[in-house]
């Protein structure tokens, strides 16, 4: 006969207000079993639990029940508990009085709470009486962290993983890491240049002998689970040699042929063997092979000519590497939306009409007009610039309903740098509100406002037009009621920032969740920022939606401390609540396979003493499974069972109803 | 109304020379409404003390000069207290009645003030009265 303790807590006056809990354990302690029952005012206090482990202690308890709050709360505390007083920690069961009974039964006469929660303890009771302990399962773990895309975040989740000591690969779409960021002029509030405080950064990367990079690169399949993923890379043919490379760029200088720079954002054009920017990390160039002559028809081969170390393969293929990591770290960031969707602002069709981005390329030092600000049409110096904001944000008919957050800013800052550069320029801003919650950064919009004149209107614009050799502009300033028409020399506008094309397919490879817009979905949005729901892969920067720069690095340092955390045991304590297969039974249909949302279930093989396949069985893998019971309930025989509910304990409670 | 906004719009000379008169400078505002939400003769005036802000942001001059709103002001100040940004609309006012007054553009002729009006009232409001709407 097992002997087994209640102990019905009171939750001060929260359970105790419509259960009445001595009632309970006194109709307990007559069940076959129940050697000791008691209640308690609060069995989570200290008092309360050490009130638990002494019960424990002087009568022999092999089992316990604390009737309480939702397991959710307090099971791991009970769970603790028991241990510390000798007990296997899952002999020790929750029975839910108080999301369940008292908060349901607002009865004062305690009649219906107390009844609910006597039967509720009984179900318990009979469970309990069939638990088996169980170990926790415990996985080893490799300590080294992958980080797929190098912009800010990234690399700020990369340094801080290699600072702590681990290692870590870092994988690059593009030729060079630095993502969007690299792209900016200055950046708010601060206005520091962008490149100047990136590119240490960028650097520091390449130096760090933790930090392997690879570049020109993207994930092509993960498999695996926390502490154990196996990812395969396919390192696309830069078409010249890495390691003998000098970056000399005798090869970009010579190359014949140019294309729009995707960097530049089509401001400029770039030869077909490049480098994205001048300071790219690595400084090596790739050849854009769709559109080299002597890749698609053999003609030219300019560079292979000119090139001192002789380091140009036109025969190099895309080459597949394998990684075993522990932990993955997601920052694949954002993109822009195609402006052209707006047919009423003109994108596309007026020259003059341009998009954030691209005023950030011609307000850099480093782009195409060396931070002058000059309009695409004729190079001219515009002497009126019409910024339009929430271009395709918070538009749910033709655009986003979502607000893209950092718009409002760089817009205020476009206005500053603006007005730095054509002192004698007049800015308008069309905006609907003006979001600038930060730090900071409310000021930093007012000061564009009163001291870098800028013209801020309320109000959006429903037409863009040329008309004589400029551009006429129509909104509405609301605040004073007024259609306003102003004739404009350029227009910037506050494109929306979507997530990458192909989002989804990245995230289907790895197993985690997106919203409707194709953001990376966090665990919890509060309490899980940076951490998925598949354990061992986090988060960060504006994979997630739309984010500035400081909340990008705080992200990617969080996520490689989530790493880092993870690495800091050799190996990982899991809760053993995972499927077992009963092999005798197991038929082999695979439907348990097919069901399982996490891919935890094996197709494996027994074999006789030849290495000859007699049969096939599910296996379940520890690592993977959550325990949801998915299988439990598509298994047609029976055959899989999960451990801590099993069918024997769920049939005794029901049987006990 | 539709209007047209231009550098020169914005920076109309009588505008500036009221933002020297009256001390304030009209950037400031924020248009959050807290002085016409405040003022105790908004609902006499054709224009509210934050539009009148509004419209003086914007090269609306002319609107502001016609309309009765700089008179109406009883200068309590209600508005410069409320005010988050510190802006005293009623300078604002009190400039503008400046630039009518400095052109000789009186609010009332002294003469059409009725005499027993004129006995009748405090010594303190006909001198206040004189000097607010006559140059
Ligand atoms: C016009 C404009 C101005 C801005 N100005 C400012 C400013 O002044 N201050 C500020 O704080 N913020 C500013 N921002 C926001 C800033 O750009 C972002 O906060 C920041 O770039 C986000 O960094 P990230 O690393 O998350 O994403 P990204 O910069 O987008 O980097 C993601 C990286 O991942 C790579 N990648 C993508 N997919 C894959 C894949 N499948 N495999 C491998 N690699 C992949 C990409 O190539 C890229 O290098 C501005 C944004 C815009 C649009
Ligand atoms: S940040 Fe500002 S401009 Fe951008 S979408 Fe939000 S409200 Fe519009
Ligand atoms: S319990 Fe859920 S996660 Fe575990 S193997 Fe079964 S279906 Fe997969
Ligand atoms: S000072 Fe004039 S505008 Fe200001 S609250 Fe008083 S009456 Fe209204
Ligand atoms: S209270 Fe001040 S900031 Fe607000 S509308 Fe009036 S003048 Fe402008």
């Amino acid at each position: 006969m097992p002997r087994i303790g209640i102990f019905v807590c009171q939750c001060g006056n929260n359970i105790a207000a419509t259960v009445d809990t001595k009632k309970v354990a006194e109709e307990m302690a007559r069940l076959p079993g129940v050697v000791f029952a008691c209640d308690y005012k609060f069995m989570c206090s200290s008092p309360g639990q050490d009130m638990l482990k002494q019960a424990i202690k002087d009568n022999r308890l092999d089992k316990v029940i604390v009737s309480a709050c939702s397991p959710h709360m307090h099971e791991k505390t009970f769970r603790k508990a028991s241990e510390a007083a000798g007990l296997n920690p899952y002999q020790c069961e929750i029975t839910n009085i108080r999301e369940q009974c008292s908060w349901v039964h607002h009865d004062k006469t305690k009649a219906a709470g107390t009844a609910k929660s006597i039967d509720l303890t009984r179900m318990t009771i009979e469970r309990l009486k069939k638990n088996k302990p169980l170990k926790k399962i415990n996985i080893p773990i490799k300590k080294k962290a992958l980080v797929i895309g190098g912009g800010i975040a990234g690399i700020q989740a990369a340094l801080d993983i290699a600072e702590g000591g681990r290692e870590v690969i870092l994988v690059e779409r593009e030729p060079s890491i630095g993502g969007n960021m690299a792209r900016l002029s200055e950046t708010f509030p601060t206005m520091d240049c962008s490149q100047c405080i990136l590119t240490p950064k960028m650097v520091e990367v390449e130096l760090n002998e933790k930090i392997t990079l690879y570049t020109y690169s993207e994930i092509e399949k993960v498999d695996g689970y926390i502490g154990n993923f196996i990812v395969q890379i396919r390192r696309k043919a830069k078409y010249v040699d890495e390691e003998r490379c000098t970056g000399c760029g005798e090869c970009i200088e010579k190359c014949p042929f140019k294309v729009e720079s995707q960097f530049e954002m089509k401001l400029a054009k770039r030869k077909v063997i490049y480098t994205p920017f001048p300071q790219s990390v690595p400084n090596v160039p790739v050849i854009d092979a769709p559109n080299c002559p002597k890749i698609q028809k053999d003609k030219c081969g300019a560079c292979a000519v000119v090139c001192g170390p002789k380091c140009i393969d036109f025969k190099m293929e895309d080459r597949i590497i394998t990684e075993d990591v522990g932990a993955i770290i997601v920052a694949t960031g954002y993109e822009l939306m195609p402006n052209e969707r707006f047919g009423e602002y003109g994108y596309g069709r007026i020259k003059d009409v341009i998009s954030g981005m691209q005023f950030e390329r011609l307000a850099s030092s480093s782009g195409p007009t060396g931070g002058e600000i000059r309009r695409p049409s004729d190079g001219k110096t515009p002497a009126s610039v019409v910024f339009i904001q929430c271009a395709g944000s918070r538009d749910e008919k033709k655009g986003v309903s979502y607000c893209s957050k950092v718009c409002c800013m760089y817009t205020a800052k476009h206005t500053m740098l603006y007005h730095h550069k054509v002192h004698e320029g007049q800015s308008y801003v069309f905006y609907m509100d003006i979001r600038a919650g930060g730090k900071r950064y409310e000021e930093f919009v007012r000061r564009a406002i009163e001291h870098d004149n800028a013209m801020y209107l309320r109000g959006r614009v429903s037409r863009v037009y040329e008309k004589d050799g400029k551009v006429i502009v129509q909104g509405a300033d609301t605040l004073s009621g007024n259609q306003v028409e102003i004739e404009a020399d350029m227009v910037v506008l506050a494109t929306a920032i979507v997530s990458r094309t192909g989002a989804d397919t990245v995230a289907q490879k790895l197993g985690i969740g997106y919203d409707k817009y194709k953001f990376y979905n966090e665990y919890h949005p509060k309490l899980k920022p940076v951490e998925t729901v598949t354990a061992g892969i986090f988060l960060s920067g504006a994979c997630m939606g739309p984010m500035d720069i400081p909340d990008s690095v705080a992200q990617g340092s969080a996520a490689a401390a989530k790493a880092l955390s993870l690495f800091s045991s050799d190996e990982m304590m899991r809760e053993p609540i995972t499927a077992v297969v009963n092999k005798p039974t197991c038929n082999a249909c695979w439907d348990c396979v097919t069901a399982c949302p996490y891919s935890a279930i094996e197709r494996d093989t027994v074999k006789n003493r030849d290495g000859v396949v007699v049969r096939w069985l599910a296996k379940v893998n520890d690592g993977v499974c959550q325990g949801c019971g998915v299988c439990v309930a598509a298994c047609r025989s029976k055959a899989i069972d999960l451990k801590g509910y099993t069918d024997e304990q769920v049939y005794a409670a029901i049987n006990a109803f | 109304m539709k209007i047209k906004l231009t550098k020169g719009a914005i920076e109309n000379p009588l505008i500036r020379q009221l933002e020297r008169v009256s001390g304030e400078e009209l950037k400031r505002c924020y248009q959050c409404g807290k002085c016409s939400a405040g003022c105790p003769v908004t609902f006499a005036m054709e224009i509210p003390p934050s539009q009148i802000m509004r419209f003086l942001q914007i090269g609306m001059m002319d609107d502001v000069m016609k309309a009765n709103s700089m008179w109406v002001c009883v200068g309590c100040l209600q508005c410069y207290a409320r005010c988050p940004q510190s802006v005293s609309v009623a300078n604002v006012l009190e400039g503008l009645r400046q630039l009518h007054l400095r052109k000789g553009e009186d609010r009332e002729q002294i003469k059409d003030v009725p005499f027993p009006f004129l006995k009748n009232a405090p010594q303190q409001a006909i001198v206040c009265g004189f000097r607010k709407f006559v140059s």
